[in-house]
Formats: structure tokens, C-alpha cells, sequence
């Protein structure tokens, strides 16, 4: 038994073009909503996981569900700073002691205020995290009201220009560089000395709510956590950076993709329908050229094999099409709100070759499912009546 | 509506064809129903904020506490009817999953502010006389399976230790958009067993105004009595604020406008191939139609009624599942507090079915209209 050349399916396509293009066009539009999803949530995700080094552990209350709700007093500091495996500059610990608050800043697009999360730092935060660069002006000094801005957050609050002052918590502060640290989560943040944040916000002094250190490597991290959960005089957890804050992007990153499957899947229920009502009219239309090949000699298996071949063709053109429209979102910024920070946070869709893939795998799903049942029926139709029909 | 059984003997006709059309429109107004409730659930704030109320939080941020003595100088401010505040908890219970608000409340007046939360009055009344006391909103009840009286623990990952609860009454609310989901506690209670350095602290104020149209003057003189103090104040109408939650999330609005214009839009090429089919495989019986007598104008109308009936049929099926799909409520767990389906969203997607149907009927009963019997018969 030979297969019907798949030249046969692509004429077949060409003479029912409006009809296909209609299944082309549905099965385009859902896995352009699905990539879409997909990649909204992986470059949420991916702002926030990027922002951790895979070399800094981060310490904070046990219990603490984020940096929000922890506390890390100084006299607990020492022997953090003491622990094992914690890279030095010359005699000084690699650790910065921090604080993270919120301060309303307005949003440029809308006037309106949005949470900006000012993160108090300690002066050797650069050299814990090495990715983080200083791209104009310079880190800001010990004691003194300045503020470091990432980059993103330059862009989207009105007034956090380089070298502009700016007044919240009680002082004014002096804009005095901008940061990089390659599209993370700590581009949307104001960075200044933990110290003078404790005191404009009036917070009890010498009160921190995480510790980051920076290890000699990798592999150290096992025996520093170890060491400081063992400490009767801590009352600490310590996990590796990328650990929790791939924790911290759980929540959104789960509802966007929660939402999306859901929309996806209806949609896409919506286009197999579609898919189906193309390849029924496609079979109701060619009963002779299928009797007719039948009568010639061609199997049963090829006559399904060459519809679902045409179905697939079909799909497959939807989704190429579904991932061309969704390439242009690839890299665009948006913002919203971590619920678990209560900050707001920009971050841009990553659309990366394996969510096309997937949507590719998706559209040629639909196709599948919208095509084995009319192929079957193609195949069942009785010879001698359809040829009748001639 | 004496030719109904010829319409729908011609959708019986290919019943496949006819049940996947249908089915489209179905999924269509499915995600219609979905898609509102989803954007109904983000601007959940707006829409039950009290036009009367405002809300007054620290200037620097809402994570920054107000001083309790400023409740008697609000007070005092001309316009202001009633003042309560409230402190956020930030509790967990059982599992971080598990989210839910709650707010230890001022038990004396937060009633006041709030008039819409119905309790019965036997309920409030063992609520006001137990210290551990708790209200939990009819949601929240039912998700966690609570009873009244039963003792419920919540992790406080701020003030440090389990702090017990017992359950005293269950408000529920008098509109749809109410949010359920709320747990109250005696503001007595958090004094006593939080931290020292939040004694003489509250999270916000919340205000009702005896005229609405007078919200900007009593917001500046709040903002003004405390300008230039330790604690200076942001105040907002309770829309405002919510309306500046909504606007941090991003474009919600924008992203579900996508979604639904290429779904309505692919629904349209659906129906209207379908329709095109149907009218090309029946060329010949509309010609007889006209050749016996019938106007222009019936067989447009009969071609016109047959794609309507599929867009009322179909749409009422999709709206259908739509509301038994939001009866159910949040299908996240937790993250989206009231999610359901408006009537006037109802009465909004049926019409643009109807649309959809008449839109894609158009083309295929114009063309049967201009059938010239004579071209039409010959291909018998």
C-alpha cells in the first residue's frame, strides 16, 4: 500500500483557501494568546530569579515568608559575618545587611503613585553582588541621604532623574547614579544606606530584615547554612539567593500562568471546533475525489493518514503564523505589582525558542484532535455510492 | 415565525456542522463571561468603593504606620461624620497558600464606616465581648469549612508566634462585588499581645464624609492639619486608592481587549464560512425558493434567521456555562476574592452574539438574494 503524495494536500488547501484560512487564522490567535501567557510569566520569573547570585545566601528570620516580614537584629550580624564559607575583601566579610521598604513614588504613564521598593544597602552591596554595576554617576557614601536608581525604575517613576533631589520618609534625597544589573528585579529599586533608611523611616535603629552574603563558592553554602540554623544564638534560615527568589515570583508567576492556561485551553477548544467544522466540510465536499481515490487503489490507512496530514499542514501553518505575531512582544516592558513585596516591578516578555516550540506543539495538538475524527469519516465513506454521486 | 421548521429542518440538515458552530459560539461567549468576570475581580476595589469614604494612610508609604491620637483631630475636621482605623496582620494560616487579609479592626466604629457588611446582631454582640474574638467574612467561612466558635490559629510572620482566634460571626455582604474574604480582629487583643513598638500605631484611617461632592476640601484639611509632622498623611477617596492598586498591575484592561477581539474576530470567520457554505450547497433549493414565488426579501430573511438562531442558541449556551463556571466562584484559591459574572455583562455578550450572528449572516443572504433563478437553476 503507497501513501497519497502530499503534493495532493497542498493543492487540496490552495482550492479550499477560505475555508482553511479560517482554521489558520483560529489556531494562529490561540497559540498567540498561549505563547503570550508563557512568556509574560517566564519574564516575570526570569526578572526576579536573575536577581539572585548563585554564589550569595541570603539570611533572614526563620519562619519569614519574604524579606518583608523578617527581622535580623545587628547583634545577630557578627556571626553571620563570622560564619563559614563567607568570601572576605581583605579582613571585611563580604555581607550586606539590609532593609527593604516602600515609598510611593508617581508612575510617569499615569500620574498616579505606585510602590517603589528602596531597598537600604550596605556601602560594600556592590561587591556582594557582582552583577550589579554602577552605568552613571557613582555608588552612593556611607551616611549620607543619596540614592542609587536602577535603571528600570528611572524609567517608570517620575522624578528619580539622575542628579535630581527628591523628598520622602523625612529627607530629601540627592539622585547621585544609576544602576545595571542586567534586567533583575533590583532595576526597579532605589538603593540606599541601610542606616540613613532605618532613620528616615524611623525605624529602631540597628534592626535589619536580611543579611546577604557573598560565599567563596557554590558549594559553601551547605555548611554556612548548617553552621548559623545550629547557633542557639540565631534565630535565623539562610537559603541560597536564586533559591528564594524564584520563591518570591511563585505567586504571580502561578496566576499568569493559571489564567492563561485556562483562556488558552477554551480558546483552543474554540479553534479545534473550528479546526473540525473545515475538515468535515473539506471531506463532505471531496466524497468523489476520495471514492475516487479508493477506487484507484489507495488503502484505507493512507486516505486517514493524507487527511490528518492535511489537517496537521493546516495547524501547523496556524501555529507559525499564532508565533510570528507574538514575536514582536518578546523583550517589551511592563510592569506590575509583586503582591509579595507589595512593590511594583518592571519586567519585559521573554519569548525563547522553547515556548515556540510549544506553540507549535500546541497548534499541531489542535490539529490533530480537529483532524483524526473527519479523516476517519473520509475513509468510511462507501466507494460505489460516492461514486454514484458522478 | 411560521417558516421556524424550515430553518431548523436547514440546520438539521448537516447536524455536525450545525453542533461545532454552535460549539464555537458557545466557547466564544464562554470566554466572553470569563474574561469579564477576570477583569471584574482586579477592579473589585473601584467598584465597592463607598463614594463617601476616604482613606488616610502615611504619606511615605502604606506600610508606614499613623499615631491613634490623630483619630480626634479627624474628627474634628468640618465634613467628617465617622473615623475608624485598622492595622494589617499579614498572618498564615496553615499554609502560605492559604492567603486571606486580615485587619485588626477598632470593634467600636469600624461598623460605622462599613455599613454594608450585614452580621447578625446576636453574632456581633459574642464578637464585642470576646478579646480573641474574630469575624470571618461567608467565603472565606465556606473555604476553610469554619464553624462559629471554632478556635482558628494564624502564624504571624511579623509580630512572631501563633495567635488564636475564635471564630464569632460571619458577615456577608448586600451586592455581588462584596469582598467575602476578609477576617477581622479586636484592635484590643493586637495591643496587648504585638509588639511593643506598635502600641499607639495604626495602619489606616478610614473616614465617611457627610457629602460626598465635598471629598477634595476635607482631603486637603486632613493632608494639611498633619502636614509637616513626623507622620504626614496621604489622604484618597476609597476609589482612588483602589484605582491606583489596579493601575500597578498593569493593563489588564488592555490585555483582555487582545484576547477577546481575536477570539470574536476568528468567531466571525467561523460563522460566516459556514454560512457561506450553506447557502453555496443550497444554491439550487433557493433558486426553486424564488422561481415558486418568494421575494428577495424572504430568502435574505430565511438565510439571516438560520445564522441568528445559531448565534441565540449558541450564545445562551456559552453564557450558560459562563455563570454556572463563576457560581463556583475564585478558581485560583485565594487570589482573585470575588470573581463572578455580572447580569449586565450577560445582557452584553448576548448582544454581541446577536451581532456576530447578524454580521455573519450578511454576506452569504446577500448573495442568495441576488440569486438570478435562471443562472441558479441551470446548475441543477
Amino acid at each position: 500500500m503507497s501513501a497519497i503524495p502530499f503534493v495532493y494536500n497542498i493543492e487540496s488547501v490552495r482550492a479550499r483557501w477560505t475555508s482553511a484560512i479560517v482554521a489558520v487564522l483560529g489556531i494562529a490567535g490561540t497559540v498567540a494568546v498561549f505563547v503570550a501567557m508563557l512568556a509574560m510569566a517566564r519574564g516575570f520569573e526570569a526578572t526576579l530569579v536573575t536577581a539572585g547570585s548563585p554564589e550569595n545566601a541570603i539570611v533572614r528570620r526563620a519562619g519569614a515568608t519574604s524579606e518583608m516580614d523578617s527581622i535580623v537584629p545587628l547583634s545577630q550580624l557578627r556571626p553571620i559575618e563570622d560564619a563559614p564559607g563567607v568570601a572576605r575583601a581583605g579582613s571585611v566579610p563580604l555581607v550586606s545587611a539590609e532593609v527593604v521598604v516602600v515609598g510611593a513614588l508617581p508612575l510617569k504613564a499615569t500620574g498616579t503613585d505606585a510602590n517603589v521598593q528602596i531597598r537600604g544597602v550596605s556601602p560594600r552591596a556592590l561587591d556582594v553582588r557582582r552583577h550589579v554595576r554602577v552605568v552613571e554617576g557613582r555608588f552612593f557614601k556611607a551616611g549620607l541621604p543619596e540614592i542609587v536608581v536602577g535603571q528600570n525604575a528611572v524609567r517608570t517613576y517620575a522624578g528619580l532623574d539622575f542628579g535630581s533631589r527628591i523628598p520622602f520618609g523625612g529627607l530629601t534625597w540627592e539622585v547621585v547614579g544609576v544602576l545595571d544589573s542586567g534586567g533583575s528585579a533590583f532595576d526597579s529599586e532605589v538603593w540606599a544606606d541601610a542606616d540613613v533608611l532605618n532613620q528616615a523611616y524611623q525605624r529602631p535603629p540597628g534592626i535589619f530584615q536580611s543579611a546577604t552574603a557573598r560565599l567563596v563558592s557554590k558549594e559553601a553554602l551547605a555548611e554556612f547554612k548548617r553552621t548559623l540554623e545550629s547557633d542557639p544564638r540565631l534565630t535565623v534560615q539562610a537559603e541560597s539567593e536564586v533559591e528564594y527568589y524564584a520563591k518570591v515570583s511563585r505567586m504571580i508567576t502561578n496566576l499568569i500562568l493559571g489564567l492563561g492556561t485556562l483562556v488558552a485551553l477554551v480558546m483552543g477548544v474554540g479553534a479545534v471546533f473550528g479546526a473540525l467544522n473545515t475538515m468535515y466540510s473539506a471531506v463532505a465536499e471531496r466524497s468523489r475525489e476520495v471514492a475516487t481515490l479508493r477506487a484507484v487503489g489507495f488503502g484505507v490507512g493512507a486516505v486517514v493518514l493524507s487527511f490528518v496530514a492535511e489537517a496537521l499542514l493546516i495547524s501547523f501553518l496556524g501555529g507559525l503564523l499564532g508565533c510570528v505575531a507574538v514575536l514582536p512582544i518578546n523583550g517589551l516592558t511592563t510592569g506590575t505589582m509583586n503582591w509579595q513585596t507589595f512593590s511594583h516591578l518592571a519586567f519585559a516578555f521573554r519569548v525563547t525558542p522553547a515556548l515556540l516550540a510549544w506553540g507549535v506543539a500546541f497548534a499541531l495538538a489542535m490539529g490533530l484532535v480537529g483532524g483524526v475524527p473527519p479523516a476517519i469519516r473520509a475513509a468510511r465513506l462507501p466507494v460505489a455510492a460516492a461514486l454514484r454521486d458522478l | 415565525m411560521k417558516f421556524l421548521p424550515l430553518v431548523l429542518a436547514n440546520l438539521g440538515r448537516k447536524k455536525i456542522r450545525t453542533a461545532l458552530t454552535l460549539g464555537s459560539f458557545a466557547v466564544a461567549l464562554f470566554l466572553f463571561g470569563l474574561l469579564v468576570a477576570i477583569r471584574g475581580a482586579f477592579n473589585q476595589g473601584i467598584d465597592v468603593a463607598g463614594k463617601d469614604r476616604l482613606m488616610i494612610i502615611n504619606r511615605t508609604s502604606l506600610i508606614q504606620p499613623l499615631p491613634l491620637p490623630y483619630r480626634d483631630r479627624i474628627l474634628r475636621i468640618p465634613g467628617v461624620t465617622a473615623v475608624t482605623f485598622a492595622s494589617w496582620f499579614g498572618g498564615v494560616y496553615q499554609d502560605e497558600k492559604n492567603f486571606f487579609p486580615q485587619f485588626a479592626v477598632d470593634s467600636e466604629t469600624y461598623r460605622n464606616v462599613y455599613p454594608e457588611f450585614a452580621i447578625p446582631a446576636d453574632q456581633w454582640a459574642a464578637f464585642l465581648e470576646d478579646r480573641m474574638g474574630c469575624v470571618a467574612g461567608a467565603s472565606l467561612v465556606q473555604r476553610f469549612g469554619w464553624k462559629i466558635g471554632d478556635r482558628i490559629p494564624i502564624r504571624s510572620p511579623f509580630f512572631g508566634g501563633v495567635w488564636e482566634f475564635n471564630l464569632r460571626a460571619i458577615y456577608k455582604g448586600q451586592r455581588a462585588q462584596d469582598d467575602l474574604t476578609q477576617f477581622w480582629f479586636q484592635r484590643k487583643y493586637f495591643e496587648e499581645k504585638g509588639p511593643p513598638y506598635m502600641k499607639g500605631l495604626v495602619g489606616w484611617y478610614v473616614l465617611r464624609i457627610s457629602n460626598p461632592d465635598d471629598a477634595v476640601r476635607v482631603t486637603k484639611a486632613i493632608d494639611q492639619e498633619f502636614a509637616n509632622s513626623a507622620y504626614e498623611t496621604r489622604t484618597q477617596t476609597e476609589a482612588a486608592m483602589a484605582a491606583s492598586f489596579v493601575k500597578q498591575m498593569g493593563n489588564i484592561e488592555f490585555l483582555i481587549l487582545c484576547i477577546g477581539s481575536v477570539v470574536f474576530f476568528t468567531l466571525l470567520l467561523v460563522t460566516g464560512n459556514t454560512m457561506a457554505i450553506a447557502v453555496r450547497e443550497r444554491t439550487a433549493e433557493l433558486a426553486v425558493l424564488k422561481a415558486v414565488g418568494y421575494s428577495d426579501r424572504f430568502v435574505l430573511g430565511i438565510v439571516l434567521a438560520e445564522s441568528l438562531t445559531l448565534s441565540v442558541v449558541g450564545g445562551a449556551l456559552g453564557l450558560g456555562l459562563a455563570k454556572a463556571f463563576t457560581a463556583g466562584g475564585d478558581p485560583t484559591g485565594g487570589m482573585l476574592p470575588v470573581f463572578y459574572l455580572p447580569p449586565a455583562s450577560l445582557a452584553a455578550g448576548f448582544a454581541l452574539a446577536l451581532a456576530v450572528g447578524v454580521a455573519s449572516g450578511v454576506i452569504p443572504a446577500f448573495s442568495a438574494m441576488r440569486l438570478r433563478v435562471v443562472d441558479a437553476l441551470r446548475r441543477v
